[in-house]
């Protein structure tokens, strides 16, 4: 129970994030009207990725100081985990937009910013493919790790704030969404146990991608 | 870092530079071989578009031409260095002043190559830009930032065992934020918008630049290591 005990509270929160997510009361909102839900699925694991994005970065950075292998393997498997959560959060958005903005692809400064995103991370995966030394394709893979990581940053947060391009998405450039007034509680409720809970689910398979990594690499 | 530790740096970088600069031109091939190539494609662009009046596409085409241009310029700086020279320039100097001086070395061939391709589609394609000062200080900043990422790249891809397709791979995600900065700036600079108001953008590239010089600069001492 001490160790796995975050598991039942992902397992809770998303059965939670399900139920109430889809048959909870949400508000009506013009141009959104029942989309809004996908608030719950596609936003929460966006956010999911950015954090094991994050964590991913962390251990780049411990193993260009320390060479511990463990950082390795975590870095490579949050990256690993973390774009199985952008493609999902991809499909989500897109089909969400097909029915909102009537499109399944639209030039948006978020959109592009996560197209470059999982650009970035498939090269990583493939950076790390084509080195066989483990050791080296610890350090080379981690370095690249750390460069692109600082390159999402800027493209996302830093660009879009200088170029004046307005987002089509909910919440910017007037459109009626998620910003402080109108996520109401009852959103509230939903989405930071949504948050939790993808997270969570994300870093249970990257532990066990972790001890799938070790039992290969184990040495007899 | 002391002054006598930067004064050893400056004195490296400045016989790496050096060196760069004779082995060019004595080969001549790797400056020459850029040249033709620019030309080369502009001369494509032209037969297949004649004269292009609209400005994005205008746009779009000079900085695909210039990108893949850089990427066959500046790749080559580690990826066509063998092992053993590599390991003989460690013994010299320190990755900090190898890296530098590479830098310095590709930045400077950039600046001439993107000069040169201005200039070239300028004449075949039209020269459409209306703020000429705005559109060259674009272009030396460009080229600045482009060769100081792709110097990087190529240092990691000259790691891997297929570096010429991962050179492309690694570097189109991360030089995204340059060159859409760069495409901005550069319409801005073809619809002739006063110096005013643009600015502000030369001063986000100039910044850009600064973020991936620093970059290189602390991460290049981890990849150089066999």
């Amino acid at each position: 129970m001490k160790t796995f005990w975050w598991k039942i509270v992902a397992v809770v929160f998303l059965v939670y994030t399900i139920v109430l997510g889809f048959l909870g009361p949400v508000p009506h909102l013009q141009i959104l009207h029942e989309t809004i839900r996908n608030l719950y699925f596609h936003v929460t694991m966006w956010f999911g990725m950015m954090i094991l994005l994050t964590v991913s970065l962390v251990n780049s950075i411990l193993y260009l100081g320390k060479s511990e292998v463990k950082n390795d393997r975590i870095a490579a498997e949050a990256a690993h985990v973390s774009v199985l959560l952008g493609t999902l959060g991809l499909i989500t958005g897109s089909i969400w937009a097909r029915f909102t903005w009537g499109a399944w692809w639209t030039s948006d400064p978020q959109l592009n910013g996560a197209a470059i995103t999982m650009l970035s991370y498939f090269a990583y995966i493939l950076l790390r493919n084509s080195i066989d030394e483990a050791q080296k394709r610890a350090r080379i893979s981690a370095v690249y790790n750390i460069f692109a990581y600082v390159m999402m940053v800027v493209f996302i947060g830093i660009i879009p704030k200088f170029t004046n391009v307005d987002s089509l998405h909910p919440g910017k450039g007037g459109n009626p969404g998620f910003n402080t007034y109108d996520m109401d509680s009852n959103l509230r409720m939903v989405f930071y146990p949504a948050v939790i809970g993808w997270t969570l689910l994300a870093t249970w398979i990257m532990s066990l991608r972790i001890r799938i990594n070790k039992l290969q690499n184990k040495s007899y | 870092m002391s002054g006598k530790e930067i004064k050893v740096l400056g004195k490296e970088i400045k016989a790496l530079l050096l060196k760069e600069i004779k082995l060019e031109f004595r080969h001549k091939y790797a400056f020459n071989g850029i040249l033709l190539y620019v030309v080369a494609t502009v001369f494509v662009s032209y037969l297949s578009f004649r004269q292009i009046v609209d400005p994005p596409a205008w746009n779009a085409l000079f900085w695909i031409i210039l990108l893949f241009a850089s990427i066959n310029a500046v790749s080559k700086s580690f990826i066509g260095e063998s092992r053993g020279l590599m390991l003989y320039y460690y013994t010299l100097a320190g990755p900090k002043a190898i890296l530098l001086a590479k830098i310095i070395y590709n930045s400077l061939l950039m600046v001439f190559i993107s000069l040169i391709c201005y200039a070239c589609y300028s004449l075949f394609i039209g020269n459409i830009v209306q703020n000429q000062g705005l559109f060259i200080s674009a272009l030396v900043l460009g080229s600045i930032g482009i060769s100081s990422v792709l110097t990087l790249i190529s240092a990691i891809a000259s790691k891997t065992n297929n570096n010429f397709s991962l050179m492309a791979v690694l570097s189109f995600p991360v030089l995204m934020p340059l060159l859409i900065t760069l495409m901005k700036v550069s319409k801005m600079a073809v619809d002739g918008i006063a110096l005013s108001v643009t600015i502000k953008y030369l001063v986000v590239l100039g910044l850009l630049d600064l973020i991936v010089l620093t970059l290189s600069y602390l991460l290049f001492p981890y990849l150089w290591r066999d």
